[in-house]
C-alpha cells in the first residue's frame, strides 16, 4: 500500500485498540477485586488482562511494523509518531512530578510544621509534643519503627554509573546505526538492556536489604512511602524500557532499521534517556540529600 | 445562505465507509465516527448524571429526609460530579474536537487514528466500572468528587474500583490530548499557519497541553490514595509524617487547570459562533490566542484558592489570592472581545447564537462569583457553602454545557446535512436559559445565608429558595429532552438539505466541504483560497 506523493496516509480500521481497551479493563477490574481480597476472581482476571495486553502488544505493534516495512508511512506519519512519543514522555514527567512534589512538600514544609515550626507550633504542642522532625522521618508516631536509610555511595552509586553508561551505549549504537556500522551497533545496543537488567538486579538487592536489615519498608512513615513509590515506579519504567530495548535489539538484528528510517529505535532511546534523567533526580533528592 | 460549495476536492474521495457494526464502530479509526461515539457517550452520561441531580433536587425540595438515605445522597453528589466532569463535559469536547479539528485545519483524519479508537473505547469501560460501585457492599464513594482523605479512605470495596476507573479516564484523556496536539501541529494544510488557525483549534491545542500536564498528576494522587488504603503507606497520615493537605495540594494542582480544560474549548466554540452571526471577524484575534495561553499558564499557580480555609500560611494565601485575581485580566479580554465582535454587527439570533450570547452573560456571572470566592477573607465565609455550588454551576452548566450545545446546534447541520428544527431549538433555548437561572441563582442566596453544600437535609430557614431551585432544576432537566429530540429529528427525520456553507456568515475550511462532509474529509491537502479563512486570509 505505498502512497502516492502528497496524498494523506489513512490507516484502515483495526481490531487491536478495542482489544487493548478490553485488556486494560480486565486487568484493572481484576486488580480491584484482588485488592479487596476477592479471590480467586481477582488474580484470575488480573492475569487474564495481562495476557490480553501482551497479546495485543504483539498484534498491534506487529501490524504497525508490517505497515512500516511495506513503506506505507510517509514522513508526515513519522512526525506524528514522534510527536506522540514526545508528549507521552512529557506526561510521564508530570507523573513523576507528583511524587517528587510529595517528597519536597513533606520534607520542606510538612515535617517542619509537625515539628512545631511556623504556624505548626500549637499542633506540635498539643498533638505531637516532643517530635522534632528532621529527615528521614517516620513521623511523630514513628510508624513502622526505627529504620536506617540506604547509603547512597554503595549500590545506588553503582546503579547511577550503570544507567549513565547505558545511556552512553545506546547513543553509540544510535550513531553506529546512522553511520551504517552494523556490528558496532549490535554490540552496543545489546549492552544497553544488559546494563538495565544489572540495574534492576541491584535495585532488587537493595530492596531486600532495606526490608531485612534496615527495617525500611513501605510502612516507614512518609520516608518509606516516598522512597518506595519513587524508586518503585522508576524501577517499573526501567523494566519496561529494558523490554523495549530487547524488542528493538531483535528488530535491529532482523535488519528492520535503515540509516534514515528508525523511529522505533529513536523512541526507545528517548524513553531510555528519560528514565536515566529521572534516576539522576532520584539519586540526588532521595539518596544523597 | 450561499451555495457556492467548493466541490473541487470532492471527487478524489474513496468513501469506503466500513461495512457492518463491528467494523464501523468497534474497529473505528475514522475521526467522524469516533467523534460521534464520543458525543453520544457524553449525551448518555449527561442524562445519567442528570438523573442523579434530579434525585438530589427532589430530596432538597423540602427540609427533612424524604426520599433517600443520607449516605446514598452523598453517593449521588459524588457520582454526579465525577460523571458530569469526566463523562459528559470532557468527552463532549473531545467529540467536538474529533469532528471539527480535521475539518478545520484541512487534515484527512486525526494524526493517530487507532489510538483515537482506544481513547474512546476506554471510556465506556471506565463508566461501567464506576457505576458498578453503586451496587457494591459498602456503596459507592461518597466523599465528594474531590475524594479527600481521610474520609475517602473509609470507603468500602468500591474505592479501588473508582480509582481504577479514574485511571482509565486519565489514560483516555492523555491519549486523546496527544492525538489532538499531533493533529494540529502536524496535519495542517499548507498555508494554515498557526496564527491563522480557527480559535476553536487554538483553544483545543492549549487545552490538550493542559490535559497532558495534569492528568498524570491526578493519577499520582489517586495512586497515593490507593497505596495509603491498601498498602499501608502514610502519605496522608500525620502520625507517619504525612499530611492530608498534601492530597489537596496535588489534587488541586490538577483540579484548577481541569476547570479550564472544561471551559477553554467552550471559549473556542463561542469565538467561532459569534463572528458568524454578527457577520464580522472576531475582534482581536491575536489577543484571544494570547489570552487563552495566559489563562492556561496562570491556571497552574492558583490552585490553593480551593484551600484558603485549611490553614495555609498567610503569605501563601495572599499569593494565591493575587494570582487568582490576575486570571480575571485575560478572562476579561475574552469577554470584551466577544462583546466588541457583536458591536455594530448585523446580528441574527439563530439557536447557536442565542446559546452563545447566553454563554457570554451567564459565564461572566460565574466569573464574578469566582472573583468573590478568590478573595481570601470573603472565601472564609463562602467556602463549602451553596455559594460555591452556584459559582461552579454557572461556569459549568451555563458555561461549559451551553458552549457544547452552541457547538452542537452550530455544527450539527454540517455533520448531518440537515437543518435542526429552529423552532424547537428556540424553545429548548428559552426553557433552558430561564430554568438554569431559576435553578442556580437562588443558590447564591442560600450560600450567603450559610447553607452548607453536600447535605441531604437543612434548616427550615432555607426552605423557600431550595424549593424554587428544585423547580428550576426539574424544568431544566425536562428541557434537555427537547435537545435530544431535536438531534434525533435532525439526524433521522429532517428532510431539508443544507448547503456547504450552512450559515452565510461562516468562514473556515469546514464550510468549504459539502454537508455532510465525505467520510475521509480530505485525501490530499486542500488548497486554501482567498476568502476561505475567518482570519489571517491567505491574501495578506
Ligand atoms: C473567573 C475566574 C474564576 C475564579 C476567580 C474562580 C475562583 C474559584 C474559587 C476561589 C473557588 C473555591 C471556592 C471554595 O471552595 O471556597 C472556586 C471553585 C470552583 N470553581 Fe471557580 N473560578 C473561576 C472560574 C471557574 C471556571 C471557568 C470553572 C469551570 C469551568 C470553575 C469551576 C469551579 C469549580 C468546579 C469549583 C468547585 C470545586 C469544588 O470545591 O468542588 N471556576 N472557583
Ligand atoms: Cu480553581
Amino acid at each position: 500500500m505505498s502512497q502516492q506523493a502528497g496524498a494523506y496516509y489513512i490507516p484502515h480500521g483495526s481490531r487491536w485498540p478495542i482489544i487493548a481497551a478490553v485488556g486494560l479493563f480486565t486487568l484493572m477490574w481484576g486488580a480491584a477485586h484482588w485488592l479487596d481480597g476477592i479471590e480467586p476472581e481477582g488474580p484470575i482476571l488480573f492475569f487474564l488482562g495481562v495476557a490480553i495486553i501482551i497479546f495485543m502488544k504483539f498484534g498491534w505493534f506487529g501490524e504497525v511494523i508490517r505497515e512500516s516495512r511495506s513503506g506505507a508511512y510517509s514522513s508526515q506519519v513519522d512526525l506524528s509518531f514522534r510527536l506522540g512519543m514526545m508528549w507521552f514522555i512529557f506526561s510521564e514527567v508530570m507523573f513523576f512530578g507528583a511524587f517528587f512534589g510529595a517528597l519536597f512538600y513533606s520534607r520542606g514544609l510538612q515535617v517542619p510544621w509537625l515539628a512545631g515550626e511556623g504556624h505548626g507550633a500549637l499542633t506540635n504542642y498539643y498533638l505531637f509534643r516532643g517530635y522534632t522532625g528532621g529527615w528521614p522521618t517516620a513521623g511523630p508516631d514513628a510508624i513502622g519503627g526505627p529504620f536506617k536509610t540506604v547509603p547512597p555511595w554503595g549500590e545506588p552509586l553503582l546503579n547511577t554509573l550503570l544507567l549513565l553508561s547505558s545511556s552512553v551505549t545506546i547513543t553509540i549504537a544510535h550513531h553506529a546505526l546512522r553511520d551504517g556500522h552494523r556490528r558496532r551497533m549490535l554490540v552496543f545496543l545489546a549492552a544497553t538492556p544488559i546494563l538495565g537488567a544489572l540495574f534492576l538486579w541491584f535495585q532488587a538487592h537493595e530492596y531486600i536489604n532495606a526490608y531485612t536489615h534496615l527495617n525500611l519498608t513501605l510502612h516507614s512513615g512518609i520516608y518509606g512511602a516516598t522512597f518506595f513509590l519513587l524508586t518503585g515506579f522508576h524501577g517499573l519504567h526501567v523494566t519496561l524500557g529494558t523490554i523495549m530495548l530487547l524488542v528493538i535489539l531483535y528488530r535491529t538484528w532482523r535488519g528492520h532499521f535503515s540509516k534514515e528510517h528508525h523511529f522505533a529505535f529513536e523512541a526507545v532511546a528517548w524513553y531510555w534517556h528519560f528514565v536515566d534523567i529521572v534516576w539522576l533526580a532520584l539519586f540526588l533528592f532521595v539518596y544523597i540529600m | 445562505m450561499s451555495t457556492d460549495a467548493a466541490t473541487h476536492h470532492d471527487d478524489a474521495h474513496h468513501d469506503d465507509v466500513p461495512k457492518g457494526f463491528v467494523h464501523r464502530w468497534l474497529f473505528a479509526t475514522n475521526h467522524k465516527d469516533i467523534g460521534t461515539m464520543y458525543l453520544v457517550l457524553a449525551l448518555v452520561m449527561f442524562f445519567v448524571g442528570g438523573s442523579m441531580a434530579m434525585v438530589i433536587r427532589a430530596e432538597l425540595f423540602e427540609p427533612g429526609l424524604q426520599l433517600v438515605q443520607p449516605y446514598f445522597f452523598n453517593e449521588l453528589t459524588t457520582l454526579h460530579g465525577l460523571i458530569m466532569i469526566f463523562g459528559a463535559i470532557m468527552p463532549a469536547f473531545v467529540g467536538l474536537a474529533n469532528w471539527q479539528i480535521p475539518l478545520m485545519v484541512g487534515a484527512p483524519d486525526m494524526a493517530l487514528p487507532r489510538m483515537n479508537n482506544l481513547s474512546f473505547w476506554l471510556l465506556p469501560f471506565a463508566f461501567l466500572l464506576i457505576l458498578s460501585t453503586l451496587f457494591m457492599p459498602g456503596g459507592a464513594v461518597a466523599g465528594g468528587w474531590v475524594m479527600y482523605p481521610p474520609l475517602i479512605l473509609q470507603t468500602g470495596e468500591s474505592l479501588a474500583f473508582t480509582i481504577f476507573a479514574i485511571h482509565l479516564m486519565g489514560i483516555s484523556s492523555i491519549m486523546g490530548a496527544i492525538n489532538i496536539i499531533a493533529t494540529i501541529l502536524n496535519l495542517r494544510a499548507p498555508g494554515m499557519d498557526l496564527l491563522k488557525m480557527p480559535l476553536f483549534v487554538w483553544t483545543w491545542l492549549i487545552t490538550a497541553f493542559l490535559l497532558i500536564a495534569i492528568m498524570p498528576v491526578l493519577a499520582g494522587a489517586m495512586t497515593m490514595l490507593l497505596t495509603d488504603k491498601y498498602f499501608g503507606t502514610n502519605f496522608f497520615n500525620a502520625a507517619g509524617g504525612g499530611d492530608v493537605l498534601l492530597y489537596e495540594h496535588i489534587f488541586w494542582f490538577f483540579g484548577h487547570p481541569e476547570v479550564y480544560v472544561m471551559i477553554l474549548p467552550a471559549f473556542g466554540i463561542i469565538s467561532e459562533v459569534i463572528p458568524t452571526f454578527a457577520r464580522k471577524p472576531i475582534f482581536g484575534y491575536k489577543p484571544m490566542v494570547y489570552a487563552t495561553a495566559s489563562i492556561a499558564f496562570l491556571s497552574f499557580i492558583v490552585w490553593a484558592h480551593h484551600m484558603f480555609t485549611v490553614g495555609l500560611p498567610v503569605g501563601a494565601q495572599l499569593f494565591f489570592m493575587y494570582a487568582t485575581m490576575l486570571i480575571s485580566v485575560p478572562t476579561g479580554v475574552k469577554v470584551f472581545n466577544w462583546v466588541a465582535t457583536m458591536w455594530k454587527g448585523s446580528m441574527t439570533f439563530e439557536t447557536p447564537m442565542l446559546f452563545a450570547v447566553a454563554f457570554v452573560i451567564l459565564f461572566t456571572i460565574g466569573g464574578f462569583s469566582g472573583l468573590m470566592l478568590g478573595l481570601v477573607p470573603a472565601d472564609y465565609q463562602y467556602h463549602n457553602s451553596y455559594f460555591v455550588v452556584a459559582h461552579f454551576h454557572y461556569v459549568l452548566v451555563s458555561g461549559a454545557a451551553f458552549g457544547i450545545m452552541t457547538g452542537v446546534y452550530y455544527w450539527l447541520p454540517k455533520w448531518s446535512g440537515h437543518m435542526y428544527s429552529e423552532r424547537w431549538g428556540r424553545i429548548h433555548f428559552w426553557l433552558s436559559v430561564i430554568s438554569v437561572n431559576v435553578l442556580f441563582f437562588p443558590m447564591h442566596f442560600l450560600g450567603l445565608a450559610g447553607m452548607p453544600r453536600r447535605i441531604p437535609d437543612y434548616n427550615v430557614a432555607f426552605a423557600d429558595w431550595n424549593m424554587v431551585s428544585s423547580i428550576g432544576g426539574f424544568v431544566f432537566g425536562a428541557s434537555q429532552l427537547i435537545f435530544v429530540g431535536n438531534i434525533i429529528y435532525t439526524v433521522y427525520f429532517a428532510k431539508s438539505k443544507v448547503p456547504a456553507r450552512v450559515w452565510d456568515g461562516a468562514r473556515g475550511l469546514e464550510w468549504e466541504l459539502p454537508s455532510p462532509p465525505p467520510h475521509h474529509s480530505y485525501s490530499t491537502p486542500p488548497e486554501i483560497l482567498p476568502g476561505m479563512l475567518a482570519h489571517g486570509d491567505i491574501t495578506h
